[in-house]
């Protein structure tokens, strides 16, 4: 069992507190995650426990040996890290700069043993980078390279995982790939893994224990489903309560101002392309009617100058019909993405919006 | 890979014994192979040939190798330290500083009626060179391009030139003519006497930045990755620049600057073994910078003899082009 603790950390560059009282902890075979936004302070904080920073107070303990007191290569044997800054290399292989992670366990001229060499074939497999690994690593993608560099953490055998970002200018695949690979290296292999992110439907899904950092503090620590609550998450980046779902961690733009000029019928996700384009086009609207638990409720709330909604499980009442209704007329035309036959015994409210939009000739098709 | 490293060094051997019989060959006296072993024989060692060969030309040859490898390794180390692929002694304007200490501690020891002697001059040069090393880090410190750094290095040493020149043409001393061509970059005039300092401060230098090679590896990936596998990046820091400046030093107080050799040997060897591993490139460095140098040294005497010309003429005709491709080269890897 090994824990990475900080005790009333300060951070900061040059002499400077940014951070006061930083109480981290991450155990064995758990993920921390750093949240926040840009220029929060989360680089300071990980660039401080690597010693890139200068402690400016209180202590980050390895087990219970305060890092201070540890020599270099003491640390190097129980913490590895990725960090955001490119490994700068010449004319090196992936697999000679995953080989540069065995550095603190070889002798006086660093030549790698066989049994070093069977590690890093290991951590090459464990992030499945064999096909690429006698590449020129400065030729590689950044997904390649940062799976390699992955690896190299991985061989450097240590308790304790540090990554600043690791999933920034990956695409996609990469991106799930990286975040398999750390949840993996959690349970698997029982590390205490410490990382920065900046997308919080990832932090949201592999971590154990989010840290928020705001400004001069760290403002919240907790569960995900402690932190993705409410408008937590919201006011900590600074945004309306409306463009961020913390039940998906899904974003969206800002609603388009003015009067609203189109009427969209929609409802179960068909609206949503609507929403988008009419968004795109800063063309204002109005959605309904729509109930809470509709999957496309959180786009319109965000996007839509106006959303008629009922609560989850309700029948929709005369009420939302007339206020519809009374939007409707105001609109210069109505889109509906339901087909006729897509409306259900118990959406006969919508199925009546539909009949009045064609009634006043607004329906457009489009 | 290890194929590759077993006929880079074969080659640098090969080459370097080529050139050391076509040195002690060639020059106002020529003389065939035949003649050389002949001097080993009984009757050979009171002949004029032995003396030339070994007064002069043995000690020329043997000083050629050692600084010519010193000269790249320091050029090596200079370009680990600032990671900067046209880092060399020469172009950051360390040998000119080393080269204006000297000049004008001889000067000084010349108007009172004292000569210099190879200690005096290594260690006059030593400061020279952490003088303009200093300068060169201070600069270091406020600009984050590194092109820009060596156009500030090569100011610096057009200054250092400078002002030697003006120590120089105003000292009023006969001996004078010796420092002129000094000044230049010559192996000419070298003595045993002089080559056992050499050997003194070059094996010092090669074998402990041999025996950094490891630490230097690391640093080559990047300061910060290079702390976390436990390097003390400071103290290696620190020990780049006092070994590059002790050997560069050690090379001007005995030679002269040189010219593009600390630059240019590095890349050769890395376009040689096809990599930038210390282990291999620092004992590359020093093969291949002495191959390099006694092959220049050799034309420098010989291609318009009886007239020397200086060795920087020679050695910057065939390494420019090398820097320039390795330039390119660097550009279109961005």
């Amino acid at each position: 069992m090994m824990e990475l603790r900080t005790e009333n950390l300060v951070v900061g560059y040059d002499k400077n507190p940014l951070i006061k009282n930083v109480n981290l902890s991450v155990k064995s075979g758990q993920i921390l995650t750093l949240i926040g936004p840009n220029g929060a302070g989360k680089s300071t904080i990980l660039k401080t426990i690597t010693k890139q920073l200068k402690i400016l107070g209180g202590a980050v303990y390895i087990g219970k040996n305060s890092m201070s007191g540890m020599r270099d290569s003491e640390i190097s044997q129980s913490l590895s890290m990725v960090m955001t800054e490119r490994m700068q290399t010449e004319l090196l292989s992936g697999r000679d700069v995953v080989a540069s992670g065995r550095y603190p366990y070889t002798g006086k001229f660093g030549i790698l043993s066989d049994e070093d060499w069977a590690k890093v074939d290991e951590a090459i497999a464990l992030v499945h980078a064999q096909d690429v690994q006698n590449q020129d690593f400065r030729k590689m993608s950044d997904g390649q390279r940062q799976r390699l560099m992955l690896a190299r953490a991985i061989c450097q055998d240590t308790d304790i995982l540090l990554l600043d970002e690791p999933t920034s200018y990956l695409d996609m695949g990469f991106k799930l790939d990286i975040l398999a690979n750390i949840r993996m290296l959690a349970r698997d292999r029982n590390l205490a893994i410490i990382m920065s992110l900046h997308e919080l439907d990832l932090a949201q899904k592999v971590s154990d224990t989010i840290a928020c950092v705001k400004g001069d503090h760290i403002d919240r620590i907790g569960t995900p489903e402690e932190i993705f609550d409410g408008t937590y998450v919201q006011e900590l980046y600074g945004v309306s309560d409306t463009s961020f779902d913390p039940v998906t961690g899904e974003v969206f733009l800002n609603p388009s101002r003015g009067t609203p000029k189109v009427f969209v019928i929609g409802g179960g996700g068909s609206g949503i392309a609507v929403y988008n384009r009419l968004q795109r086009q800063s063309i204002p609207f109005v959605a309904g009617i729509l109930q809470e638990n509709d999957r496309e409720y959180q786009t319109a709330r965000a996007l839509a100058t106006e959303v008629i909604s009922q609560k989850a499980f309700y029948p929709m009442e005369e009420a939302q019909i007339a206020q519809a209704k009374k939007w409707m007329d105001q609109c210069e035309s109505c889109i509906c993405t339901l087909k006729t036959e897509e409306f259900g015994p118990l959406n006969e409210a919508n199925r009546k919006l539909l009949e009045y939009a064609t009634e006043i000739g607004k329906l457009s098709m489009s | 890979m290890k194929k590759r490293y077993t006929i880079a060094f074969t080659i640098f051997i090969c080459a370097l014994i080529a050139l050391f019989l076509w040195n002690v060959g060639v020059g106002s006296v020529n003389m065939s192979l035949g003649d050389f072993f002949a001097l080993f024989g009984k009757d050979g060692s009171d002949s004029t040939l032995y003396q030339i060969v070994w007064k002069i030309r043995l000690p020329r040859i043997a000083a050629a190798i050692l600084l010519g490898g010193a000269l790249s390794v320091s050029g090596f180390l200079l370009q680990s330290f600032f990671q900067n692929p046209i880092a060399g002694p020469y172009v950051l304007g360390i040998s000119s500083g080393a080269k204006l200490v000297v000049a004008l501690t001889m000067i000084i020891f010349l108007q009172r009626g004292l000569t210099l002697n190879s200690a005096g001059m290594v260690i006059a040069a030593f400061v020279g060179s952490l003088i303009a090393m200093g300068f060169v880090l201070l600069i270091s410190f406020r600009v984050s391009k590194m092109s820009l750094l060596v156009v500030c290095g090569i100011m610096i040493g057009y200054i250092c030139s400078a002002i030697t020149d003006f120590c120089v043409t105003f000292a009023d001393d006969s001996n004078i003519v010796n420092l002129h061509n000094w000044s230049l970059g010559s192996f000419s005039g070298m003595t045993w006497e002089n080559v056992q300092m050499i050997v003194v401060i070059v094996a010092a230098g090669v074998i402990i930045t041999f025996l950094l090679a490891k630490p230097i590896g690391a640093y080559q990936l990047g300061e910060t990755y290079a702390r976390n596998m436990g390097v003390n990046v400071k103290a290696l820091r620190i020990g780049l620049i006092l070994l590059s400046s002790m050997l560069s030093a050690c090379v001007t107080a005995f030679a002269g600057p040189i010219s593009f050799v600390g630059i240019a040997v590095p890349h050769l060897v890395k376009l040689i073994t096809k990599t930038a591993k210390p282990i291999v490139l620092i004992p590359g460095c020093f093969l291949c910078g002495a191959v390099i140098t006694l092959f220049c040294d050799g034309i420098a005497r010989t291609v318009f003899a009886p007239t020397e010309i200086s060795i920087s003429s020679v050695t910057a005709v065939f390494l420019v082009p090398v820097v320039i491709a390795a330039m390119l080269r660097k550009q279109g890897n961005r």
